[in-house]
C-alpha cells in the first residue's frame, strides 16, 4: 500500500501534473489520435494515476502507442496534462529497469550523423538519471 | 478621563470555547479607566443588550468597549444601544476576539492572552474617541439604469410603478437585449418576443421612463442619493421625433451588404436600419461606418424617399447632464468569441454555429425565416451535434471560462427539443460532461427532451470538428461505453460560455463599483446583500452579476427596483461621520491626498490666513467634501505632512492602538 502511494507521489511529481484537476469531461479521450490502438484511454490514464493504480498501467502496452503528440495536453479544458502523465510512467518503467542509464561519455560510440538533435537532448532525458 | 465598561461576549461556544472570557473581562477590569467590566453569553441578545444599556446608566459610562465579533456583524446592533440610553453611538468600540482571535487559535492560553491585548488596544482607542454627528445629504428621486435588455425594462417598470422617475440607457438604437434575439424560452416554450415586447412597449408608454436608446454613459461624479451623470447620446442622423418608423428609408438604401447584427451577422441589413420590427423606439438609425452619404457625401436616398423629413446628416453627438438619486447597473452578457478554439472549426465552416446564432437560425425573424437551414447549403441538416461547456468550466487563463455558464444545459435541451419535434427525422446528439438543471421544471424539461424527444444525450466530450466533403467529422468520447465516436454532421452547434459586455468594465470604473477577476460585478454581501453594489448607491441587475436566466434575472430585477425604492423614498439620507478632514495649518497644499483618493472627494481652494504682523497670506489647502468621501483614509496615509485625519480613526488614535498592542 505504502509503495503504491510512493509510485503515486512519484509519477504527480515527475510529470507535474494535478491529476484532481481533472472534471472527466473526456475530450483528452475525443482528441486521442491513437485511441484504437490503447488499452487504457487518456482519460482512464488520468483517472487510474487519481486512484493510485500505477502498476497495471505501468505493464500495459498503452505507455507505448502513445504518439506524445500533445493533442490532449492542447485541448484539456483543465489543464491537466495527459500526455505528461503517460510519459512520467514511462520513465518510471525505464527507471524501475535501471542499468541503461546513458553516460555522456557513451555517446560518441553510439553517434549517429542523422541523428536529430531533439532525439539526443530526448534520450538524456530519458536515459539520464 | 473617560469612564469605560467593558463586555465580554462568549457568542456561546464561538468564543468562550477557546478563550476564557471571565479572565479577559477580569484582565481587562484593571485597565485605566476601566469602571466596569464582565461576561455575557450573548451581548447581541436582547438581555446581553439591555445588560450594556443598564451598565452605561448605572455606572455613568463614557466609553464602552465590547469584545465580541467582527465589527462588520454588530457594531451597528451595539451604536444603537448606546445611543437609545443616550451615549454618543461613535464611542462604542469592538475589539474582534472572535473572527480574529478564538476561530484562528486552539490553545487556550494564547487565545486568551491575544484577547486582552485587543481588548486593551480598543480600550485605548475609546480613550481618545469624541462625539460624533452624521450628516445628512439629500436624495433625488429619480433613478438610473444603465442597460435596457430584459433585466433594466423590469427593474425600470418596477421603479416607475412605485411612482419615481427612471431614465434607461441604451447603447444599442432598441431596448430589448439578447431576450429579443432568443427565439422560445426554457422550460415552458413561450415565445420570447411574446413576453418581452409588452414590456418593451409598456417602458416606452409608461410616462415615469425616459428611454436613452442609442446613448452611453459618459461619465458619473456624486455620490449616493446625488449621482451626476453625463450620457452621450450618439448621433443616430435621424431625427428620433419625426421618424414614424415607417420603414421605406431601409428598403430604398442602396447599402445592401452590413451585417446584420441582429442576426449574428448571418444576413444582412441596409446602412440606415430598425433593428427588427417590434424596436423600441421604432426609428431607424444610420450605421456610421457604411452610409454612403456620411463617407462620400454621394447618395442621399433615404433623405428623398422619407415622408416625414427625418434625415439629418449633419447630427452630432449629444449630450445630457442628469442628476439621479441611484444607478441600477444592467449591462448584461455576450457569448464568448470561439476563435481561439479551432478543433470545433467555428472558422472554418459555417455550419458550426454558436448556441446563440442557432437560436436566430429557428427564428421565423431570423435569416431563415424560421426553417432550420445550414448557413453553407441551405439544405435541411439531418445530423446534428450539441457541444457543451465550449470555454465554460476551463482552467481559466487561455484556456476559457473557469465558471459554468448556467444557461446552457437548458437551452441546448431545448434546442434539441424543438428540432426534433419540428424535423423528427433529424439526429440530434448532445455531448455533455454533467447536465445541470437546477430550476423549477427544469430537469423535467431535459428528461423530455431524452425520453419524449429521444435526443441522443452522450456523457463525453467533442476533441475535434473537421470540415470534409460538405460534412463535419466529427470525434468525440463515449464515457460510458469507452468508445470513440466518429459522426458525420452536418451541423455542430457549440454552447458557447457567456462573459459579462465588454463596456461593463470601463463603467465600474466611472462608478468605482468592485468587479471579480471575469469582470462581473461584485455584490455586496453574495448572500444577503446579493442586488446592491458595495458601492453606495449602486444596484446590480441581471447577468452583469453572474450567469443567470430569465426567471432569475427577473427576480434579480425586481429585487434592485426594491432596493432602489427604499432608497429613493427617503427624503434625507444619514451620511457617516467617519470621514476625512484636513488640518489647514499643516497643509501644504500637495495634491497627495487629492491624487489617491477614490472617490473624488477632494478639492483644492485658496485660503486667506493671518499671519504675524497682521500680514495676510494666501494658501492653497485641501477641503474634504464629507458627503463624498466614504472614510477610506488613503488620503491620511499620503499626506506628507500629517494634516489630514479620518474622524474616528485618526492617527493618534490608531498609534494608541498599536502601543496598547506592543506593551
Amino acid at each position: 500500500m505504502e509503495n503504491k502511494q510512493q509510485l503515486t507521489e512519484q509519477i504527480l511529481r515527475m510529470s507535474g501534473v494535478n491529476a484532481r484537476k481533472c472534471m472527466r469531461c473526456g475530450k483528452c479521450t475525443a482528441t486521442c489520435p491513437s485511441f484504437d490502438e490503447m488499452e487504457y484511454h487518456p482519460h482512464q490514464f488520468v483517472y487510474m494515476v487519481e486512484k493510485g493504480d500505477i502498476e497495471p498501467l505501468m505493464k500495459s502496452e498503452s505507455l507505448y502507442t502513445c504518439l506524445t503528440c500533445f493533442a490532449c495536453v492542447e485541448r484539456c479544458p483543465r489543464n491537466v496534462e495527459p500526455a505528461k502523465l503517460v510519459e512520467a510512467v514511462r520513465l518510471a518503467v525505464i527507471r524501475e529497469q535501471g542499468a541503461n542509464h546513458l553516460k555522456p561519455q557513451d555517446l560518441p560510440e553510439l553517434w549517429d550523423e542523422d541523428l536529430p538533435q531533439q532525439a539526443i537532448v530526448s534520450a538524456f532525458r530519458k536515459y539520464s538519471k | 478621563m473617560q469612564k469605560i465598561g467593558v463586555f465580554v461576549c462568549w457568542c456561546g461556544s464561538n468564543i468562550a470555547g477557546t478563550v476564557d472570557v471571565h479572565a479577559v473581562a477580569e484582565t481587562l477590569k484593571k485597565e485605566p479607566g476601566v469602571v466596569f467590566s464582565t461576561d455575557y453569553q450573548y451581548m447581541c441578545s436582547e438581555a446581553g443588550q439591555n445588560l450594556i444599556k443598564d451598565s452605561i446608566k448605572e455606572y455613568g459610562l463614557t466609553g464602552v468597549v465590547i469584545c465580541s465579533c467582527s465589527p462588520r456583524m454588530h457594531e451597528n446592533t451595539f451604536r444603537k444601544a448606546a445611543q437609545s440610553v443616550g451615549l454618543n453611538p461613535y464611542m462604542v468600540e469592538v475589539a474582534n476576539i472572535r473572527e480574529q482571535c478564538s476561530w484562528i487559535h486552539k490553545d487556550m492560553a494564547t487565545a486568551t492572552e491575544k484577547a486582552v491585548i485587543l481588548g486593551r488596544a480598543a480600550i485605548a482607542k475609546v480613550h481618545l474617541n469624541a462625539p460624533l454627528t452624521a450628516g445628512e445629504s439629500p436624495v433625488v428621486k429619480r433613478a438610473l439604469v444603465i442597460g435596457g435588455g430584459i433585466a433594466g425594462i423590469q427593474t425600470a417598470l418596477d421603479i416607475a410603478e412605485a411612482g419615481f422617475e427612471v431614465d434607461i440607457v441604451e447603447k444599442s438604437p432598441t431596448i430589448g437585449g439578447k431576450m429579443a434575439q432568443i427565439d422560445k424560452t426554457f422550460p415552458t416554450l413561450d415565445c420570447a418576443a411574446c413576453i418581452l415586447t409588452p414590456k418593451m412597449v409598456e417602458a416606452a408608454q409608461q410616462e415615469k421612463i425616459k428611454i436613452y436608446s442609442y446613448s452611453e454613459v459618459d461619465e458619473v461624479k456624486g455620490f449616493v442619493g446625488n449621482f451626476s451623470v453625463k450620457i452621450r447620446r450618439k448621433a443616430r442622423y435621424v431625427n428620433e421625433d419625426i421618424c414614424t418608423g415607417c420603414g421605406v428609408c431601409t428598403e430604398k438604401c442602396p447599402q445592401k451588404k452590413v451585417p446584420n447584427e441582429f442576426n449574428l451577422g448571418m444576413d444582412n441589413r441596409r446602412a440606415i436600419y430598425i433593428p427588427f420590427a417590434q424596436a423600441v423606439p421604432k426609428v431607424a438609425t444610420i450605421d456610421p461606418n457604411y452610409c454612403t452619404m456620411l463617407k462620400t457625401g454621394k447618395c442621399g436616398v433615404c433623405s428623398k424617399v422619407c415622408t416625414a423629413k427625418a434625415i439629418d446628416y449633419t447630427q452630432k453627438d449629444e449630450f445630457v447632464e442628469a442628476q439621479y438619486g441611484a444607478i441600477v447597473v444592467a449591462t448584461g452578457f455576450n457569448p464568448i468569441s470561439l476563435e481561439k478554439y479551432d478543433e470545433f472549426a467555428y472558422s472554418q465552416s459555417p455550419d458550426v454555429v454558436t448556441s446563440l446564432e442557432y437560436e436566430r437560425l429557428m427564428n421565423a425573424a431570423g435569416p431563415t425565416s424560421g426553417t432550420l437551414l445550414r448557413p453553407s447549403d441551405l439544405t435541411h441538416p439531418k445530423t446534428i451535434v450539441f457541444v457543451q461547456c465550449v470555454g465554460s468550466r476551463c482552467d481559466g487563463g487561455d484556456k476559457g471560462k473557469p465558471y459554468c455558464s448556467k444557461v446552457c444545459c437548458m437551452y441546448t435541451a431545448k434546442h434539441a427539443m424543438l428540432t426534433r419535434e419540428k424535423y423528427p427525422d433529424t439526429d440530434v446528439y448532445v455531448f455533455y460532461i454533467d447536465v445541470r438543471t437546477p430550476g423549477k421544471n427544469f430537469d423535467e424539461f431535459y428528461r423530455r427532451a431524452v425520453e419524449d424527444y429521444g435526443v441522443h444525450y452522450i456523457k463525453g466530450m467533442v476533441g475535434k470538428v473537421v470540415p470534409q466533403d460538405g460534412k463535419l467529422k466529427v470525434q468525440a468520447s463515449d464515457l460510458l461505453s469507452n468508445e470513440q465516436l466518429h459522426i458525420d454532421a452536418d451541423m455542430v452547434v457549440l454552447a458557447a460560455a457567456i462573459e459579462p459586455d465588454k463596456t461593463a468594465r470601463p463603467l465600474a470604473t466611472m462608478l468605482t463599483a468592485s468587479m471579480d477577476t471575469n469582470d462581473f460585478f461584485t455584490e455586496a454581501h453574495p448572500k444577503l446583500r446579493p442586488v446592491e453594489s458595495p458601492t453606495a448607491g449602486v444596484f446590480l441587475s441581471g447577468m452583469c452579476q453572474g450567469p443567470k436566466d430569465i426567471p432569475e434575472t427577473v427576480s434579480q430585477a425586481s429585487a434592485a427596483a426594491a432596493k432602489v425604492i427604499g432608497l429613493l423614498a427617503k427624503d434625507k439620507l444619514t451620511c457617516n461621520p467617519c470621514v476625512a478632514h484636513s488640518d489647514e495649518q499643516l497643509c501644504n497644499g500637495c495634491s497627495s491626498c487629492e491624487k489617491v483618493c477614490p472617490y473624488g472627494a477632494i478639492t483644492y481652494q485658496d485660503k486667506e490666513f493671518r499671519m504675524p504682523n497682521r500680514t495676510v497670506a494666501v494658501r492653497r489647502v485641501a477641503s474634504v467634501n464629507p458627503a463624498v468621501c466614504q472614510g477610506c483614509g488613503a488620503c491620511t496615509v499620503a499626506c506628507p505632512s500629517g494634516a489630514m485625519d479620518l474622524n474616528g480613526f485618526s492617527n493618534r488614535q490608531i498609534m494608541a492602538e498599536v502601543d496598547a498592542i506592543c506593551k
